[in-house]
C-alpha cells in the first residue's frame, strides 16, 4: 500500500495538517518499500480559489492507495477523491504523522 | 443616476437604507431598486407589488467530451480557478468553481468542451406604483456571485423606466462582488456605524472607492452608539457624512416587522431628506 498523509512537516514526527486542500506537505510511505517521500503543496494553499481540485491532482499523480487526513476533504475535493479511487481515512487532527499512521493500523480512523 | 448604497462591514444597515431612501423618493419620482446581494438578498423582505417577472437565470460551463479529448492538458492549465483540472485519463469540471471565461472551451484543439448553461439562480422584477424592484437570488451552493450580478444589472439596463433613478442595495464586504455591484455607479453611499468593527472595514470599503475612482459620502447609521472616532476619520479624510441615523428602538421593530421606518420615525426621515437633499443639489433635479 501507499499511503499519504497530509502533514505540517516532512517526517514521521511532523504533525498532521488537519486540512486538505491547503495542506503543506504529503509524506507518502510506500509499505512495500518502507520508503517516505514528501511532496511540497504550500503553492497551492496560496490560491484564492479552488485549493481542493489543485490538490487533488497533486495527491493523485503521487500515486496512493490510501489518503490519512485530518478534518477531511470539503465538497470539491472529495469528488475529485471519490473519481480517483483513493480511500480517504479522517479524524488523524493533533497527532504526528507516526500516530496518524498506527491510528490507522488500529482501525481508529474514520473513512468516507 | 445610480446610486449604490454598499459597505465594509455587514449589517450596518445597507438594506434599511436602500428600502427606505426608494420608497421616500418614489413618493414623487421614478424609482429602480435592484437587491444586488445575490447571496443573501434581503431587500424584498420589505417590498410588495405586482409580479413583473420571475425566471431562472443560467451560467455557461464547459462540458468534457471524453470521446473528443486528447488529454493534451491545455484547459487545466489555462483555467486560473482549478475549476477544470486533468486526473489521469480524466477531465473533471467544477461548476461552481467555474467564472464561465470560456478559455478552456475556446482553447481545446479538439472542441471536447462545449459551453453548455447551467442554472445559478432566479431573477426577479416586483412593481408597485412608481416603485419597480429588481433581484438577483443566488441557488444555494453556488460559489461565483458575479455572473448573477452582471445579469442582473444587465436586466437594469435593459428594463429601466425611462428616467428612473436606480438605486442598488450592494453587497457586504470589498471583494469582487462589491466591485461588480458598485463599478458603473454614479455616487457611492457607504454605510457604516459608530464601532470599531465599523470604522475599520469603513477604511476597507473607502480605500476600494478610491482604487475603482467613485465619488462617495458616508451614512453613519446608530448613531449615539459607540464612539466619534467614524466621524474623527471622516474629517481627517475629509469625506462628506451625509447624515447620521440615530440609535432608535422603534426601527428596529419596523424593520423586524418588515416596513419602512421613515413615516413613523422623524429622525430618521430627516436623515433620509438630508440625504436626498444633498443628493439634489449636487447631481441637479434633473439627473435626478
Amino acid at each position: 500500500m501507499r499511503i499519504a498523509f497530509t502533514t505540517r512537516g516532512t517526517d514521521w514526527d511532523a504533525m498532521m495538517d488537519p486540512r486538505f486542500g491547503r495542506t503543506e506537505f504529503f509524506l507518502v510511505f510506500d509499505e512495500k518499500t518502507g520508503v517516505l517521500t514528501h511532496f511540497d503543496n504550500r503553492e497551492t494553499g496560496n490560491e484564492a480559489h479552488g485549493a481542493g481540485p489543485k490538490t487533488a491532482q497533486h495527491l493523485f499523480n503521487l500515486n496512493p492507495d490510501i489518503l490519512i487526513t485530518g478534518n477531511g476533504p470539503g465538497g470539491n475535493a472529495a469528488s475529485a477523491l471519490e473519481k480517483s479511487g483513493i480511500m480517504v481515512y479522517y479524524g488523524a487532527n493533533e497527532m504526528t504523522v507516526r500516530e496518524a499512521y498506527e491510528a490507522y493500523k488500529n482501525d481508529e480512523l474514520s473513512t468516507v | 443616476m445610480r446610486i449604490v448604497i454598499a459597505s465594509g462591514k455587514g449589517g450596518t444597515g445597507k438594506t434599511t437604507l436602500a428600502v427606505n431612501l426608494a420608497y421616500l423618493l418614489a413618493e414623487s419620482r421614478q424609482v429602480i431598486l435592484a437587491d444586488l446581494d445575490v447571496e443573501e438578498p434581503n431587500a424584498g423582505l420589505f417590498i410588495r407589488g405586482d409580479q413583473v417577472l420571475h425566471e431562472d437565470r443560467y451560467k455557461m460551463i464547459p462540458q468534457w467530451k471524453e470521446d473528443a479529448c486528447t488529454l493534451c492538458g491545455i484547459c487545466q492549465g489555462v483555467c486560473q480557478f482549478h475549476a477544470v483540472i486533468q486526473l489521469g485519463t480524466m477531465i473533471m469540471v467544477f461548476p461552481e468553481l467555474c467564472h464561465s471565461c470560456h478559455a478552456c472551451s475556446g482553447l481545446c484543439p479538439e472542441s471536447a468542451l462545449p459551453m453548455v448553461p447551467k442554472k445559478m439562480g432566479t431573477l426577479t422584477h416586483l412593481r408597485t406604483g412608481n416603485l419597480d424592484f429588481v433581484e438577483g437570488r443566488l441557488d444555494i451552493g453556488e460559489e461565483q456571485a458575479v455572473p448573477l450580478i452582471r445579469q442582473t444589472k444587465q436586466y437594469l439596463d435593459d428594463h429601466s423606466p425611462d428616467g428612473a433613478i436606480r438605486l442598488v442595495d450592494a453587497p457586504p464586504g470589498t471583494t469582487c462582488p462589491v466591485i461588480e455591484a458598485t463599478r458603473d455607479a454614479d455616487f457611492v453611499i457607504l454605510v457604516t456605524e459608530p464601532t470599531p468593527f465599523g470604522l475599520h472595514d469603513l477604511k476597507l470599503a473607502v480605500l476600494t472607492m478610491r482604487e475603482i475612482r467613485k465619488s462617495f459620502g458616508v451614512v453613519l447609521n446608530r448613531y449615539g452608539t459607540g464612539n466619534d472616532d467614524v466621524l474623527d476619520y471622516c474629517r481627517e479624510e475629509n469625506i462628506r457624512v451625509l447624515a447620521r441615523i440615530p440609535h432608535d428602538r422603534k426601527i428596529a421593530e419596523l424593520y423586524s416587522a418588515g416596513k419602512p421606518v421613515y413615516q413613523d420615525v422623524p429622525e430618521a426621515r430627516r436623515s433620509l431628506d438630508e440625504i436626498v437633499s444633498w443628493l439634489d443639489e449636487t447631481w441637479g433635479k434633473k439627473a435626478l
